[in-house]
């Protein structure tokens, strides 16, 4: 039975579990694994540390059977195999939660699960088995709540479980812990680490270095698809492993205080939303001031009202006028451009597609906003005069490219952030809106990210940051929110709290949301 | 397991060498064609191709064939860029023949100077009017514009229809469904003796001028590209996609509007059932052909009015079935859309694993 597997496969003593030998994976462009060796013992918590585009998830892969080394082999238990795909590697006993989910919305927990398990069709028996691992693991799910219904974390959740309804003897998570509240980290480090006292080998891909030492036994550490180190996380310090990781030290930011006037420029009041999406989140009068000169954060997890509020501030989405206050102006009907007009400027999350036009050239794509800088004359554009403010973006900036030519979607997400932080910087704003500022981008780049945005807010901007990374806001924010449930908590100075405390608020437990308490901070 | 799979880097040089490989194929496949109906493929090229462009009067026709294709794809590329789909340009011209014909018959027997200039500008209104129909109920009720502006065509002939064997029937016409002849001052003035070519290429010409200007400078066509390929990046700019249907749908219906006007007040002369032999929707092709460039639009259109004439030269001398024409359009459209199709995907292979030879498959020296 399929139910305890875990327990079923006693480690084979000495033998390691997995074994990658030299493996080398080539794309058109780029080696994203270059002659990789890695083994990993039964029972052992095996980190896989590295920056974006350091070839981890590519590695992956390629142990899932997803894509397939041009050179290399892969030993499972001492024996020699081809992964052809995915399903070969669960057949195998590898189980992959991935970063980004693979369930469907408006169907329940068991019938997600039922999907990929196979076998005989039998709903209520499986729900017991779903009930059963996931008691047993620490990890309590209702097998039969339809999926959209749950949190994030109760997703991964359900990943998790799936994985382990199929006998894994591999556990391989990428990045899990990214969308989790720090209490939610800690349990699931704990069923980890119980997976791993049973003998499952678990491959842990992550670049928090603080989680890694926390939890992992042993650390691959991966830069430009090849190996530069292994370590002993334990033994090392952040510090050395950043090194192994970058190549150099940690960079650290600095933030002098700020010594301007300070003067409210965003003004958000009793600002309430439905929404049109089923698995949207309403947003319940939202209360919150940004004054010149500081950066506020608002922490939480996406999915509580992130992308809704962002609309409502940058105009994609309307709002009743006097909700939203850019300066002096009532702003709320107007739409984005107009906002813009106002000093607004708003780096979304999501960069191509939607902070640029993957397709077009960064001189197009510094069009996309900054045509306002006088580019436009009579309703005809001076090419000319985009290339050249692309081009300086690029210089300032630090832009990695090919030239103001190139197509955004050639460019690394670290470097086309860059590009666009730029593009909304170089417009001299007055409030800049800031949404996952170094999502997906590598440290080196991060830390500059973070230092443009202090510099930015000392030179008197108004700065909003929401970030799923709650070390990035204690690193560069005055004030810390949390947007839990729709509802925002009253921003707090970060001198004032902690991780732990902003932690219990992203589940929703704070009583900042009434009007009264917040009406204090205008 | 899918077929294709996307390419990192779709060539850019191929996109453009894209519509020659599928002139070949198109060419390769028709030549198939003409043995499997027992014609010499060489010969039947050469009435095709050749044939049709031994006089200036083929020349002639050629243009004038060529004029209204290129018109009205000059349009509908504006909206294709944004996404914007209309496939009823055939109606829109019939409007645009409805509107400036009927200017034509009010000013009938006036000598008018001011008749022609009216009637273009009523074709240019009503063809506008029918592409703004769609686009009010896209914008207001979300209907697809596929169907609409489609579905549309149908009214626009049945209106047409109606008029020419109803209240606007020549009453001297035999009671064919035509309207009376239009007065010259009613017509476009012809470029030369013999030949059917008339002034209104030059209206065709202005508007490839036009085009090429708005799509390469204004900021509008830059909203309506960005609208297109990223509309979440046009709402992060600001850039109203209603304000881009709107502009889309009535431009595109403006110009074929103004092609219907050409026909009707030129070779034609008068409205009747068949103003056009499917130029709206051959005009879908040569703007795909065209890659929506204005330029582009130039060579598709003429070479989609060789296929008309062609078509046309085959029937007489090859006695093939007028088919012919269609079977080549089609054909070409759909090798244009395979050859792009390959240029943003590949065939995926299965590789076997192939293992090196030259590393020792025994576990290196590991830290642990």
């Amino acid at each position: 039975m399929l139910t305890t597997a875990p327990l079923d496969h006693p480690p084979p003593t000495g033998e390691p579990r997995l074994q990658l030998l030299h493996i080398t994976k080539r794309y058109p462009s780029v080696v994203a694994n270059d002659d990789v060796s890695l083994t990993v013992m039964p029972g052992e918590i095996h980190a896989v540390l590295g920056e974006n585009g350091a070839g981890k998830s590519t590695l992956m892969k390629v142990i899932y059977g997803a894509v397939h080394a041009d050179i290399g082999e892969i030993m499972w238990n001492g024996r020699q195999v081809h992964i052809a795909n995915p399903a070969a590697a669960r057949a195998l006993g590898i189980g992959m939660v991935f970063q980004h989910f693979s369930l469907f919305e408006t169907l329940s927990v068991v019938e997600n699960i039922a999907l990929v398990i196979g076998g005989k069709f039998d709903l209520p028996a499986l729900a017991e088995r779903v009930k059963s691992v996931s008691e047993k693991y620490g990890l309590p799910l209702d097998p039969n709540r339809l999926v959209h219904s749950l949190s994030v974390g109760e997703r991964q959740r359900v990943e998790i479980v799936r994985c382990l309804l199929q006998n894994p003897q591999l556990l391989i998570l990428d990045e899990p812990t990214s969308v989790l509240t720090p209490q939610a980290v800690r349990k699931l480090f704990e069923t980890l680490r119980q997976l791993a006292a049973e003998g499952v080998s678990i491959l842990y891909i992550s670049h928090k270095l603080h989680e890694i030492q926390e939890l992992c036994d042993t650390a691959t550490v991966m830069r430009g698809g090849k190996v530069t180190g292994h370590a002993t996380p334990r033994n090392e310090t952040p510090a050395s492993m950043a090194r192994m990781m970058i190549g150099r030290e940690l960079p650290v930011c600095h933030a002098e205080p700020y010594t301007g006037v300070s003067a409210p420029v965003l003004q958000v009041r009793g600002l309430t939303q439905p929404t049109d999406d089923p698995f949207g989140t309403p947003l319940e009068g939202i209360d919150l001031t940004v004054n010149s000169g500081e950066i506020v954060g608002i922490a939480g997890i996406s999915g509580n009202g992130q992308a809704e509020l962002l609309a409502a501030l940058s105009g994609e989405a309307l709002v009743a006028s006097d909700m939203v206050r850019v300066g002096d102006k009532p702003a709320g009907a107007l739409n984005a451009a107009q906002r813009r007009d106002l000093g607004l400027v708003f780096v979304p999350e999501e960069r191509l597609g939607r902070g640029a036009v993957p397709s077009l050239s960064l001189t197009d794509n510094a069009l996309l906003t900054a045509h306002r800088q006088g580019m436009v004359k009579n309703g005809l554009v001076n090419y000319a005069a985009a290339k050249d403010f692309a081009t300086r973006d690029i210089a300032r900036f630090d832009v990695r490219t090919g030239g103001a030519a190139s197509a955004a979607r050639s460019l690394s997400g670290g470097n086309l952030q860059k590009f666009i932080v730029g593009r909304e910087i170089m417009q001299t704003p007055k409030l800049m809106i800031v949404a996952q500022p170094t999502w997906g981008v590598d440290v080196g780049a991060s830390a500059f990210l973070r230092q443009t945005l202090i510099d930015l807010s000392r030179q008197g901007v108004a700065v909003l940051v929401i970030s799923e990374e709650l070390e990035e806001l204690f690193e560069i924010c005055d004030r810390i929110a949390v947007l839990a449930g729709g509802k925002l908590s009253e921003a707090v100075p970060k001198q004032q709290t902690d991780a732990e405390a902003i932690g219990l608020k992203m589940s929703g437990l704070f009583a900042g949301t009434t009007h009264g308490g917040s009406h204090a901070s205008a | 397991m899918h077929l294709l799979e996307p390419r990192a880097n779709p060539s850019v040089i191929m996109r453009w060498a894209s519509p020659a490989l599928a002139v070949l194929l198109t060419l390769f496949v028709g030549s198939l064609l003409f043995i499997a109906l027992k014609k010499d493929p060489l010969e039947a090229f050469r009435v095709f191709f050749i044939d049709p462009l031994n006089s200036a009067y083929g020349w002639s026709e050629l243009l004038l064939k060529a004029s209204p294709l290129i018109l009205i794809a000059q349009g509908l590329a504006i909206g294709f860029k944004a996404r914007i789909y209309n496939i009823g340009a055939e109606g829109q011209l019939i409007m645009g023949a409805i509107f400036g014909g009927g200017v034509a018959l009010l000013f009938e027997g006036t000598g008018s100077s001011f008749a022609l200039p009216a009637m273009v500008l009523a074709g240019a209104l009503g063809g506008a009017l029918w592409g703004a129909l769609p686009a009010l109920l896209k914008t207001r009720f979300n209907a697809e514009e596929t169907l609409t502006t489609l579905m549309l065509a149908y009214v626009a002939s049945f209106l047409l229809s109606w008029l020419v064997s109803g209240p606007w029937k020549d009453p001297g016409g035999m009671n064919f469904p035509q309207t009376v002849m239009f007065a010259a001052t009613s017509q476009f003035s012809m470029l030369a003796d013999g030949l059917r070519l008339n002034t209104s290429v030059f209206i065709t010409a202005a508007a490839v001028a036009a085009f090429y200007l708005f799509t390469k400078k204004s900021l509008l066509a830059y909203a309506i590209t960005v609208g297109g390929e990223a509309p979440a990046a046009a709402r992060y700019a600001g850039f109203s996609s209603k304000r881009t249907v709107w502009f889309a749908l009535t431009i595109s219906g403006l110009t074929a509007g103004l092609a219907g006007i050409a026909e009707v007040a030129g070779p034609i002369g008068q409205l009747n059932l068949n103003i056009s032999p499917g130029y709206g929707y051959a005009a879908i092709i040569v703007a795909w052909i065209g890659r929506l460039h204005p330029v582009g639009i130039v060579g598709a259109g003429l070479l989609m009015a060789l296929l008309y004439l062609g078509g046309e030269q085959a029937q007489l001398a090859l006695q093939l079935p007028a088919a012919i024409t269609g079977l080549f359009q089609g054909m070409l459209l759909f090798f244009l859309l395979g050859c792009d199709a390959f240029i943003d995907y590949r065939l995926r292979r299965r590789k076997r694993r192939t293992v090196a030879a030259t590393k020792p498959a025994v576990p290196v020296q590991e830290a642990a």
